[in-house]
């Protein structure tokens, strides 16, 4: 057998829980140049984490994630005109206290990064990005709005960003905060106090497909572990486990949330990756526009399926994809057991010709050829609640 | 988890036991655990060759596929069937009910280059040390 985890290297970076990480057992990785957990023997690993998450409630640490403030400086507007500039949702949209998913483009329409834009004040938002786009982004930020009345911050480093994911996630956020959580609709957030921090983000988002909360607390390691160990602490009666990379990405995966790299890169437009409704075409000029209205008229080439296998077999990340004749059309961008459905699911790049729900395609996985067909996703779509919140209560 | 005297080990971290000129070849308690959840095995056919140091199969965990390398050249004369419907069992029992093939050995003095169960757990617990540094 060959070693599936790498060895620590010292110029990995760290997360401020990185030592509780190697307390608990953790088993690490290289993730986008960060020493991060992939699971916990001590949780019962991927599968009982996954399902802890599903079933109840999971902690992760995903305080390698991005973070960056842009700010009005002397002309009022000055930083929504920045991000509308550069983010492709329509940032206009957005209440004081809530969030929505979208992505910054390159000319070509192709991704830098997909980002959650929140919308902390008058003229004052927080875009959370990816950890192996970090120094990118921030580039790619500040390059981009040098012409707009706007101060861009780098916040990543100050924030420890836990997510408390899973249909008990409230219960549990709820013991540690005076904020009113009932109040908070999805993608909304407030600012409340957590474990006596004052003034503390607190967000209802996540990358899992279920109910849930991320919360950013100061980076500094006494209070991040501190914060940590109340959240499990305040999620033992639910019966919390920590969750690594490994969970959040089968999570992620079965409710087809894109992932840097895979779904989403420098190669693929906004089209192909089936991210329409996120793009706001009518608000006005972005970065990417004028290549996506090139790219409408001229079609998709390709476009992101959900496969699930019919043959036994696992696609993977990067297998090729062959129609029925053998022929080789598309490749897979993610692919694994999904742990609450009991199948093997992927993603993948396919003709539109052949993305039909019911097409039967085939994965080339080692040297077999294995038969999967399209079905429709979300693979997994969580239970809508009985009642939804009547009103947001923000702070 | 103890691993078997009897045993040999490779550093890709598979055990053989060997009774005569057949073998037993396994993956190790340290493999399984560094997998996490094994949730797919493939193994060759009865009367396919293994040859020393190739792959000669595949165990698949939720994240990641791990080639398993043949400790010794032989013919293969079982695949463990009973993984193909229940692959966890690499987890629970990795030394018992868990072996992979069972090979009719065409040079049994190959063994005699394998490390011996402490030679194995030395090696590992050196391992231990470079992840947890």
């Amino acid at each position: 057998m060959e070693s599936v985890t790498s060895p620590a290297i010292t110029e990995l970076r760290k997360t401020p829980l990185n030592a509780l990480h190697r307390r608990l057992g953790a088993k690490m990785v290289n993730f986008g140049g960060w020493d991060m957990p992939v699971e916990y023997p001590s949780s019962g690993g991927l599968i009982a984490e996954h399902k802890a998450v599903r079933g109840s409630v999971g902690v992760f640490d995903v305080s390698h994630m991005g973070d960056i403030r842009i700010h009005g400086a002397k002309v009022p507007g000055g930083a929504l005109a920045a991000v509308q500039h550069i983010s492709m949702n329509d940032t206009s949209l957005l209440a004081i206290g809530q969030a929505h998913y979208s992505a910054m483009l390159y000319p070509e329409g192709t991704f830098v990064d997909d980002v959650i834009v929140h919308r902390l004040g008058l003229d004052d938002y927080l875009l959370v990005i990816n950890a192996g786009t970090r120094e990118k982004d921030i580039h790619w930020v500040r390059s981009n709005t040098t012409n707009f009345d706007c101060i861009v911050e780098d916040l990543s480093d100050a924030y420890t960003q836990l997510a408390i994911q899973g249909p008990r996630a409230v219960d549990v956020v709820q013991k540690l905060t005076d904020a009113n959580l009932a109040g908070i609709k999805n993608y909304w957030f407030t600012h409340g106090t957590v474990c006596g921090l004052k003034n503390t983000l607190i967000a209802r988002t996540g990358y899992t497909g279920e109910d849930g909360f991320e919360i950013y607390v100061p980076s500094d390691r006494a209070t991040s572990e501190e914060v940590w160990a109340k959240v499990i602490e305040a999620g033992r009666e639910f019966g919390i486990v920590p969750c690594g990379l490994g969970a959040r990405n089968t999570l992620r995966l079965e409710a087809k949330m894109a992932l840097y790299g895979h779904e989403i890169s420098d190669k693929i437009n906004v089209w192909e990756a089936g991210l329409d409704r996120y793009c706001k075409m009518e608000k006005g000029d972005f970065v990417g526009r004028a290549a996506l209205e090139r790219a409408k008229a001229a079609g998709l080439t390709r476009t992101l399926v959900g496969l699930e296998m019919i043959d036994r077999g696992i696609a993977r990340d990067e297998y090729r994809v062959c129609n029925e004749a053998g022929e080789p059309v598309g490749v897979i961008t993610s692919g694994s057991p999904s742990p609450s459905l009991g199948k093997n699911i992927a993603l993948a790049y396919v003709p539109p010709a052949l993305s039909a729900v019911g097409t039967t395609l085939v994965v080339e996985i080692r040297t077999q050829k294995c038969k999967a067909q399209v079905v429709p996703t979300p693979f997994y779509k969580r239970a809508k609640k009985a009642a939804a919140p009547q009103s947001a209560k923000l702070a | 988890m103890a691993y078997p005297p009897q045993y040999r080990y490779t550093k890709e971290h598979e055990w053989i036991d060997v009774k005569g000129d057949v073998a037993t070849i396994g993956i190790t308690d340290y493999a399984q655990h560094e997998l996490g959840d094994v949730v797919f095995v493939e193994l060759p056919k009865v009367g396919a060759k293994t040859a020393t140091g190739k792959s000669f199969g595949t165990v698949e965990s939720v994240k990641a596929v791990s080639e398993i390398y043949a400790p010794a050249a032989g013919e293969v004369i079982e695949a463990n069937a009973a993984l193909h419907d229940k692959p966890e069992t690499i987890n629970t029992d990795p030394h018992g009910a868990a072996w992979l093939i069972k090979i009719k050995l065409s040079n049994p003095a190959e063994i005699a280059g394998l490390m011996d169960a402490a030679a194995y757990e030395a090696f590992i617990a050196e391992k231990a040390k470079e992840t947890s540094a």
